[in-house]
């Protein structure tokens, strides 16, 4: 088997995150990290590697981002994955979501991948929707916050957390999963893998050589326009019941509630 | 007219300070992960149990922080001196206490380097290896009863017999002392001892004569054991003599550079912890109808906190960097470990003074982290030795 773990270069958690108000996108100076949500997608790999439901040959961390996204994937790689592959070109400057989903099938097509690992959400964007936008133009079956894998037959067995409870779905390899962080805990990284890292294979692709469509990619190649950009509205103020008689204030919180219609 | 200097916009880029490199700060996030998911959610029931769990040391070799400077034969993970910095200052930094850092530390920093440094690949082999995979926990032994800073005159003595040595003698405030399996010990090997009569043995728990003698108690450092050890005709085998005969002294001198270091890297990093503890509590914490943080009282003091954090963070990794270029740094790291130890017992006790109440309670940790401080100024050389040392230096 040969799994394609999707990793993403994001501001680390520790930076106020803004927008430029110049490009209204995400202003992405300042320190970053490999997306910690995308890390459990690498231990799901590992573990399926380590058990012995099926053989993995390879496991392949794959990112599109500036150059400094190979700091990503060193990271990705640290954790256990044997290669990696960098889409970056300056084209894909200013891709939203469908253009990105696109790019990245583009880089997966011709690794032929039998399953597609990521997280359930970047740490920036938090679109959650990628995973889906690659699988349809790889035209495979995909599910979204799995936090349970299991290999049988060449088939999965995926646990995935609804709002309702949680749904067990078989799906047909090739598949792309994303993957919640309630599915495994990453391991540490052991110094010889970080050092290791830089000195595994990691292939660097332009646009061009993946067979993109420049005019499928960057700002004018996305299919959403960010028209203007502005701040959430203020909450109201809350209401405070002071608690003297706590019979009286129950009744008066399911008054309120019941006013709202909220029981 | 020409162009003045550009002005670059700060990028919030984390500096990375010389030595360390990218590859050091991603082992830096790793350790600190470790100790924050680890360790620090057990240290209160460590501390009270007054050790923490042998378990330990086999986690940290699992995770490789045991042997993060030692070759990969011998089962390490092929770093250097500069991951085992890391180590340190993380260690206490992410919330591990001053006894986990010690008991973890005596063992990777200064029990297990002289084997490293001046064994026989049969020590190696029997020691280092078993060490590195956290199957024998380590402890250093010089300081005696009678005999601290004046190392020369510790009596502990090795007669020479056919085929070894029998050891008698005692040693206290052995951090790992208590369940040590093998023990580095400073012996004197000729009957006047001093600079030129001091050797190094391994000795291991199993020989008859070598004996726990005393658990004892501490101010700070709880979750670490610490022994008073006694050798009563302990018969040593002479493949445990460690380096060349009567050249001991030599050997204590070159691990107290990194014992030293290792200190004032600790120190750093529990200022760095006091600091942020101290920020944000300022920040929360309302009285007079506004947070502590904003009035000036308050204020200044967390101020010269952290300009206490940073000298003592610009002085050590000062001493370090000249430390891995195998510089001479006598001066370096005496001033280091001069000027943490001392500040961080200031930083912790303004920082129990800032958290008022709540600082004096166990809840915020605080309290402990002055407890723990305060065998900076006194272990691996009193800040009067240091001061000897610089003293010396300046001609004086």
């Amino acid at each position: 088997m040969k799994i394609c773990c999707l990793v993403k270069e994001v501001p680390d958690a520790a930076v106020q995150k803004r927008i430029d108000p110049a490009t209204k996108r995400l202003d992405r100076s300042g320190e970053k990290n490999l997306n910690p949500f995308d890390t459990h997608g690498i231990e799901a790999a590992m573990q399926i590697r380590e058990g012995d439901a099926v053989q993995v040959d390879e496991i392949i961390a794959v990112t599109m981002g500036p150059e400094s996204a190979v700091r990503a994937l060193h990271k990705a790689v640290a954790l256990g994955a044997d290669r990696s592959v960098h889409l970056t070109d300056a084209a894909l400057e200013g891709c939203d979501v469908c253009a990105t989903g696109y790019a990245l099938a583009k880089v997966l097509e011709p690794e032929q991948p039998d399953l597609v690992l990521l997280g359930q959400q970047s740490d920036d964007g938090e679109c959650y929707t990628i995973g889906a936008v690659v699988a349809d133009h790889l035209k495979m079956p995909s599910l979204t916050q799995v936090i349970k894998i299991e290999v049988e037959d060449g088939k999965l067995v995926c646990e995935r957390q609804a709002e309702y409870g949680y749904d067990t779905v078989e799906v047909d390899l090739p598949a792309v999963i994303s993957v919640g962080d309630a599915i495994n805990e990453p391991r540490y990284p052991s110094l010889k893998a970080i050092m290791g890292a830089k000195k595994k294979p990691l292939d660097t692709k332009a646009t061009g050589e993946v067979g993109i469509e420049a005019d499928q990619v960057g700002e004018s190649g996305s299919k959403t326009q960010v028209l203007e950009i502005n701040p959430p509205p203020t909450k109201e103020a809350g209401e405070v019941f002071e608690d003297e008689d706590t019979n009286e204030t129950v009744s008066r919180i399911v008054a309120w509630m019941d006013e709202r219609k909220l029981l | 007219m020409t162009a003045g200097p550009a002005i670059v916009r700060d990028s919030g880029e984390r500096a990375l300070l010389p030595p360390f490199t990218d590859e050091h700060e991603q082992l830096r996030e790793t350790i600190a992960r470790w100790v924050r998911t680890e360790i620090a959610p057990h240290v209160d029931e460590w501390e009270a149990a007054r050790q923490f769990p042998r378990e330990l040391y086999t986690r940290a070799a699992e995770l490789g922080f045991l042997g993060l400077k030692y070759p990969v034969e011998l089962g390490g993970q092929g770093g250097d001196y500069v991951h085992d910095a890391v180590w340190a200052e993380e260690l206490a930094a992410a919330g591990a206490s001053g006894g986990v850092g010690a008991g973890l530390g005596a063992h990777t920093g200064i029990a297990t380097p002289p084997v490293f440094r001046f064994g026989t690949a049969d020590q190696r082999e029997r020691f280092l290896r078993p060490a590195i995979a956290g199957r024998k926990i380590a402890a250093l032994g010089i300081t005696e009863p009678g005999a601290g800073s004046d190392v020369a005159s510790i009596r502990t003595e090795a007669r020479r017999v056919e085929g070894g040595y029998v050891v008698n003698g005692a040693k206290t405030f052995i951090t790992n002392g208590v369940r040590a399996d093998f023990l580095v010990c400073a012996v004197k090997t000729t009957p006047d001892g001093g600079h030129q009569g001091i050797s190094f043995l391994i000795l291991e728990r199993e020989m008859p004569g070598y004996e726990v003698a005393r658990k004892l108690e501490k101010m700070g450092w709880h979750s670490s054991d610490t022994a008073e050890l006694s050798f009563t005709d302990v018969e040593v085998p002479e493949e445990n003599l460690l380096g060349d005969e009567n050249r001991g002294f030599y050997l204590i001198m070159e691990n107290f550079a990194w014992e030293r270091l290792l200190m004032a890297l600790g120190a750093v990093g529990a200022m760095r912890r006091l600091l942020e503890v101290a920020i944000s509590y300022a920040g929360e914490r309302q009285a007079f109808g506004r947070s502590i943080g904003s009035l000036q009282a308050i204020r200044h003091k967390i101020a010269e906190i952290g300009v206490q954090a940073e000298v003592g963070r610009a002085l050590t990794y000062h001493a370090l960097r000249r430390f891995v270029a195998g510089e001479e740094t006598i001066a370096d790291v005496t001033k280091a470990k001069l000027y943490t130890q001392r500040a961080c017992v200031e930083v912790a006790d303004e920082v129990v003074h800032i958290l008022g109440g709540y600082g004096y309670m166990r809840e915020y940790g605080v309290e402990r982290a002055l407890r723990d401080a305060r065998l900076g100024p006194i272990g691996g050389g009193t800040d009067e030795v240091m001061k000897e040392i610089l003293g010396k230096q300046l001609g004086l």
